[in-house]
C-alpha cells in the first residue's frame, strides 16, 4: 500500500478518522507490541537511511540548499547512531524494572512495566527535516507504538521521500506519512491520539497542546528560544577554538536555522572588538571571501522567512550596528554570515528568535551580569557559555535555566544519546533521545504482586485502638513501633 | 468582588514569582527545613484535621490516618530522608569522540507551581503533591477544593503557621477563582480531579506551555478469578469489601468500580461479600460512624440518579437504601446491571458495587480494553499465565495483583494514570521528578580539537564524520594516517 500522500482526493477530518482507526486496529491486535516487531521496523528504518543516502541529500539541498557534509553528519549519522542504540537497546528498555517494596506492603514484589501508549503523532519541523522525522519515529516504534508522521511542508522535497521510502520499507499497518500543511494538520489534530510530539515553535505549540488537551492526550513540545552563548574574556580561554565552536555550532548548523543554534552573544564591552576579529578570520577561513557564493552554508529555507530575518536587519536600531556581512541575494535568497555589535536589547532582533545567520553581540561591563541578561528573557532550549574559570562555571550551571548547557562549546550534547533532549518553560515540554525517546512513548505502568498471606487485621473495621497504634507504626515503617504496638505498650 | 479575587491572585503569583528568584528555595537546608514542618504539622495537628475529615465527609479517625495523615508523614519523612540524593547530579556517559568531555542531569525546581487538590482525600491528596514541590525546590500556590470546606480552611489557617508563607499560599474558593487562577501563567499545574475540569485546565495551562500533571480516575475493574482455597477466597473477598467501602465510601479515585467474575462463582461470591459487609460494617452503619458519608447533596443525587434505571434497580442484590438527611448510602451490590446504564458508563465514585458475570474469566481483559483505560486494575488470582496475559493486554495506571489499593502506599512505585486516567506521575522520587527539570550539562575543554568538525568541507573530513559517528575508532586511526581505503 503507498502512503496516503499519493492519494488524490482531499484530506479530511474524515480521512484523518479513518486513518488512525486502522491504525488503532493493528495496535490493539498487539502486532506492534513484540520485541520481533519493533526491531524489524527500526532495521528497516536504518535501511531507508543507509540505502537511500543520496536521495536524502538531494532533498535537503533542493529544500535548503543544505551542504551535503551537513547532511550526513546531522541527519543521516545522528539517525543511523539513534537506531543502532535502539536496535542495540531495545530488550535492556522492555525488560520490567524491579523494585523494592516497603514494610508497609510487605509481602510483596514489584515491578515497573514500559508499555506502548497506542497510536501516536509526529509533527516535525523543516530546518533538520529528516532527522526531525524520525529521530521521534524510532523512539515510537522501539516503545512499540503506531505511528503517524506529518513532515513539514515546508521542506516538500524531503516530506515527499519520506513518504515515498516510509511507504515503501515499513510497516504500512502501523506506520504511516500524512503529507501536507494547515489543513491536514488541522484534521490531524481533531483525532484522538495516544501522545503527540511536535517539533516546531511556540505559536503552533500551543494550537497542539488546545487540541491534545480535549482528549487529554500528553505532548512532547520540541521549541527553541533565543540560545545565548556567554564568551568570558578574563580566563584565558582559547580565542581560536571559542570562535571556531560558536560558527560550527551558529553557520555551520544549517546557517543559524536550528532550534539549538548560539541566537547571540554575551561578552565584556573591552573585549567585544577582539572577539569581533577572531570570528571575522574564522569565518573568512571557512567560507571564503564571498560567503553568499560558499557551498558550505545552507540557503534561507523560503522568501518568508529571507523577509523576516529582513526585517531584523532593517529594523533602525541595528542596520547601524553591522560589523561583518550584511550581504544578501534575494533570488538566491542567501545571506551571508553577520555580525552586529552592541544592538540595543529592546531590538526585534534581541525579542525575537533570530533563527538565521544573523548574530548580535550583547555587550556587558562584567561578565557575571551576562546571567541577569539571560534570566531576564524566557528559558532557551540551550545556554553555552567558554570559560576556564571555575567558580564562572559552578555559577552559570546553577544560575541558568535552560533545556541543556554546554561549557566551552556549542550544540554538540545533541549527539549525546545518554543526555536529554528537550526545553523547559517556554523551549518546550518533555524530552527525548535514546532512552528518553523510548520513555516519552512508554507509559510506566505500576504491578504489585501480593500473595493471600499475612494481612493484617488492621485494615479493616471494626476499628480499636491497639489497631491504631499498630498502624500508625507501619505506616511509618517503624520497627519499634510495631512491636511495641504488638505487645500493647506505646 | 470578582475583580477583587483578580487583583489578589495576580499579586500572589507576583509575590510567589519574586521569591522564587531569591534562589531561597533552592538549598538543601530550606527543603529540608519545609519538609520537616510538614510533618510537624501533621504530628501537631492530627486531631484537627481528624476533625475537619469527619466534618466533610464523616471520616473515621482511623480512616482518616490509615488514608490521608499517615500517607503525608510516610511520604514527608521519605522524601527528608532521600531529598539530598535526589538533588544530586546524576552523570552521564560520553562517546569517546567528545573526549575530554564530562556530562551530568542535573535537576532543577520549575518555578511556580499551581495545585488544585481534590475533596475525596482532601488532606493527602494536597500535601503530598507539596511534599513534591517543596522537595524539588519550588514555590506552591494550593487551591484546596471547595466541596471540603472545613479541611480547606483547615489547610488554609494551617500552613501559614508551618511553612515559609512566602514559598506556600493557599488561595481559597471555587470555579470562579480556578478561573482567575488559570489566567496565569505557572511553570507547572498539578491537577487531582474529574476528567472534565481536566481538559479545561490543561487547555488554559496551553496558552502558556504549561506543562500539566493530571490525576483522574476512571473505572477501575477488580478481576475476580476463582481461588479454589477457600481461605484464598475469603481474604480476596475481605480485601474487595475493605477497599470499595472502607476507603471514603467508594469516593476513591483507586477504589474499586465494579467486579468481573465467571458466571458459576457469582452467587458464592455474592454471599461473601454480604457476609463481609455485615462483618465489617455492621448493622447499624449510621450509628457505628465507620463509613464515610457521601460528600454533599449534588453528589448524593449523582448517586441516586443512578439506581433510578427500573433495570439498574431490580439487579440489586444487596443494600440499596439512602438516608439523605445524613448523606449516607448503604453499601450497595448489583449483580449484571445493564451494561448500557450509566452506572456501567460512567466512573461511579460512591458505594455501589456492580458484580458483572462473565463465562470464562479471561473474557474480563476483552471486557476492561473496551472501556477507557482505568486509573488501577485489581486482580485476584494464582494463575501466572493469566496475571501475564492481564499485564501485558490490558493499559492502566497500575495492576494490582490479589490485593487493592497498597500501590498507592509503595514510594517505589509511579502512581499516574493514562489515557483517560490521567497524564504524569508522583510519589517518592516520582513527585521529586515531577515537579523538577531535568538540565542536561555538557562540560568541555578547550584544549584538544578535531579539525574535520569545520568548514570547508572535503570528502577527508566527510569520511571521518561519517567513522565518528560510528565510533569506529580504529577506521578513524586509518583515516587519519591515508591507510583507509576511499569508497
Amino acid at each position: 500500500m503507498l502512503s496516503d500522500s499519493h492519494q488524490n482526493s482531499k484530506f479530511t477530518a474524515e480521512t484523518a478518522s479513518t486513518l488512525v482507526n486502522e491504525l488503532r486496529a493493528t495496535f490493539v491486535s498487539g502486532e506492534t507490541m513484540s520485541y520481533k516487531w519493533r526491531v524489524s521496523q527500526l532495521k528497516q528504518l536504518y535501511k531507508i537511511v543507509e540505502h537511500h543516502e543520496q536521495e536524502i541529500v538531494d532533498a535537503l539541498l533542493s529544500d535548503i540548499g543544505k551542504p551535503p557534509l551537513e547532511t550526513v553528519a546531522y541527519e543521516i549519522a545522528m539517525l543511523k547512531n539513534s537506531c543502532k542504540t535502539a536496535i542495540k537497546e531495545l530488550k535492556h528498555w522492555m525488560t520490567p524494572e524491579k523494585v523494592q517494596t516497603s514494610l508497609t506492603t510487605f509481602p510483596a514484589s514489584a515491578e515497573i512495566v514500559s508499555e506502548p501508549l497506542g497510536v501516536v503523532l509526529v509533527i516535525s519541523a523543516w530546518n533538520y527535516p529528516f532527522l526531525l522525522s524520525l529521530d521521534p519515529v524510532i523512539g515510537a516504534i522501539a516503545a512499540g507504538n503506531a505511528v503517524v508522521l506529518k513532515p513539514s511542508e515546508i521542506a516538500p522535497a524531503t516530506s515527499a521521500l519520506l513518504a515515498k521510502l516510509l511507504g515503501e520499507y515499513m510497516d504500512n499497518s502501523s506506520i504511516r506519512v500524512v503529507e501536507g500543511a494547515v489543513d491536514e494538520t488541522s484534521a490531524l489534530l481533531q483525532q484522538k491520539w495516544d501522545k503527540i510530539f511536535y517539533t516546531g515553535n511556540g505559536r503552533v505549540a500551543r494550537i497542539v497542546m488546545a487540541a491534545a488537551a480535549k482528549h487529554l492526550t500528553p505532548v512532547v513540545l520540541e521549541l527553541g528560544g533565543k540560545s545565548p552563548v556567554v564568551v568570558d574574556s578574563n580566563s584565558n580561554i582559547n580565542l581560536q577554538v571559542t570562535t571556531r565552536r560558536i560558527i560550527a555550532g551558529k553557520w555551520g548548523c544549517n546557517n543559524g536555522q536550528a532550534c539549538i543554534s548560539p541566537d547571540y552573544i554575551i561578552t565584556t564591552k573591552d573585549y567585544a572588538p577582539k572577539l569581533v576579529d577572531a570570528l571575522k578570520t574564522e569565518l573568512e577561513s571557512f567560507y571564503g571571501k564571498n560567503p553568499l557564493e560558499s557551498k558550505d552554508l545552507s540557503r534561507i529555507v523560503n522568501s518568508n522567512h529571507f523577509a523576516r530575518l529582513t526585517k531584523l536587519l532593517d529594523d533602525d536600531k541595528v542596520s547601524s550596528k553591522i560589523v561583518h556581512g550584511g550581504e544578501k541575494d534575494e533570488t538566491k535568497l542567501r545571506i551571508s554570515p553577520t555580525l552586529l555589535l552592541d544592538v540595543p536589547r529592546d531590538s526585534l532582533i534581541m525579542s525575537e528568535e533570530i533563527f538565521g545567520p544573523l548574530l548580535p553581540i550583547v555587550t556587558v561591563d562584567k561578565i557575571e551580569e551576562s546571567f541577569d541578561v539571560i534570566n531576564s528573557g524566557p528559558k532557551p532550549l540551550a545556554a553555552y557559555i567558554f570559560t576556564n574559570n571555575k567558580n564562572l562555571k559552578e555559577q552559570f550551571v546553577k544560575t541558568i535555566s535552560a533545556g541543556g548547557l554546554v561549557i566551552n562549546d556549542t550544540t554538540i550534547h545533541l549527539a549525546v544519546h545518554t543526555l536529554p533532549f528537550g526545553g523547559v518553560g517556554d523551549s518546550g515540554v518533555g524530552a527525548y533521545h535514546g532512552k528518553f525517546s523510548f520513555d516519552a512513548f512508554s507509559h510506566k505502568k505500576a504491578v504489585l504482586y501480593r500473595s493471600f498471606f499475612g494481612d493484617a487485621s488492621i485494615r479493616y473495621p471494626p476499628y480499636t485502638k491497639t489497631k491504631f497504634r499498630l498502624m500508625k507504626a507501619l505506616m511509618t515503617g517503624s520497627i519499634i513501633g510495631i512491636i511495641r504496638a504488638i505487645f500493647g505498650k506505646s | 468582588m470578582n475583580n477583587n479575587i483578580g487583583m489578589e491572585v495576580e499579586e500572589t503569583v507576583r509575590e510567589l514569582s519574586q521569591y522564587f528568584k531569591t534562589g531561597k528555595t533552592k538549598s538543601v537546608a530550606w527543603r529540608k527545613n519545609q519538609l520537616q514542618a510538614v510533618l510537624d504539622l501533621v504530628h501537631e495537628n492530627e486531631d484537627a484535621i481528624s476533625e475537619a475529615l469527619y466534618q466533610d465527609l464523616g471520616k473515621h479517625p482511623v480512616e482518616a490516618y490509615r488514608d490521608e495523615i499517615g500517607g503525608v508523614e510516610k511520604s514527608a519523612q521519605n522524601s527528608l530522608i532521600s531529598v539530598e540524593k535526589w538533588m544530586a547530579p546524576k552523570k552521564s556517559s560520553m562517546p569517546l569522540l567528545f573526549f575530554p568531555s564530562k556530562g551530568e542531569l542535573l535537576p532543577e525546581p520549575l518555578g511556580v507551581v499551581l495545585i488544585f487538590s481534590s475533596w475525596n482525600f482532601p488532606i493527602v491528596l494536597a500535601l503530598d503533591p507539596i511534599i513534591g514541590a517543596i522537595s524539588a525546590g519550588n514555590v506552591v500556590l494550593i487551591k484546596p477544593s471547595e466541596q471540603a470546606p472545613a479541611c480547606s480552611s483547615f489547610l488554609a489557617n494551617t500552613l501559614p503557621r508551618y511553612l515559609d508563607t512566602n514559598a506556600v499560599k493557599v488561595v481559597e474558593g471555587g470555579g470562579d477563582v480556578c478561573e482567575k487562577l488559570l489566567q496565569h501563567k505557572f511553570d507547572k499545574i498539578f491537577f487531582t480531579g474529574s476528567p472534565r475540569v481536566a481538559r479545561i485546565v490543561m487547555t488554559s495551562a496551553a496558552k502558556n506551555l504549561t506543562p500539566v500533571t493530571l490525576e483522574l480516575g476512571g473505572k477501575c475493574p477488580a478481576i475476580f478469578d476463582y481461588l479454589s482455597n477457600p481461605s484464598d477466597f475469603k481474604m480476596a473477598v475481605k480485601r474487595i469489601v475493605g477497599a470499595k467501602w472502607g476507603i471514603c465510601s467508594g469516593q476513591a479515585c483507586i477504589g474499586i468500580d465494579y467486579v468481573l467474575v465467571e458466571e458459576k462463582h457469582s452467587s458464592e461470591l455474592i454471599e461473601l461479600l454480604k457476609k463481609f459487609v455485615r462483618r465489617l460494617y455492621g448493622d447499624n452503619m449510621i450509628e457505628s460512624k465507620v463509613l464515610s458519608r457521601i460528600v454533599n447533596k449534588q453528589h448524593f443525587q449523582r448517586l441516586c440518579n443512578l439506581l433510578k434505571d427500573p433495570l439498574v434497580a431490580a439487579s440489586i442484590v444487596h443494600g440499596g437504601s439512602v438516608d439523605e438527611a445524613n448523606l449516607f448510602i448503604e453499601p450497595t451490590i448489583l449483580l449484571d446491571p445493564p451494561l448500557d446504564a450509566e452506572i456501567m458508563t460512567e466512573e461511579i465514585f460512591g458505594p455501589f458495587l456492580p458484580v458483572i458475570t462473565v463465562n470464562k474469566i479471561q473474557e474480563s481483559i476483552e471486557f476492561i480494553n473496551s472501556k477507557p483505560k482505568p486509573l488501577a486494575i485489581y486482580a485476584f488470582t494464582k494463575d501466572k499465565t493469566f496475571k501475564r496475559k492481564i499485564v501485558s493486554e490490558t493499559s492502566s495506571g497500575s495492576v494490582t495483583f490479589n490485593d487493592t489499593l497498597v500501590q498507592f502506599l509503595c514510594d517505589t512505585l509511579p502512581f499516574g494514570g493514562v489515557g483517560q486516567s490521567g497524564i504524569g506521575r508522583y510519589h517518592g522520587k516520582y513527585s521529586f521528578d515531577t515537579f523538577s527539570h531535568e538540565k542536561a550539562v555538557m562540560h568541555r575543554y578547550l584544549c584538544l580539537e578535531i579539525e574535520p568538525r569545520y568548514p570547508p568541507w572535503s570528502k577527508f573530513k566527510l569520511e571521518f564524520i561519517r567513522l565518528a559517528y560510528r565510533f569506529n575508532y580504529f577506521g578513524l586511526a586509518l583515516h587519519m594516517l591515508g591507510l583507509k581505503k576511499q569508497n
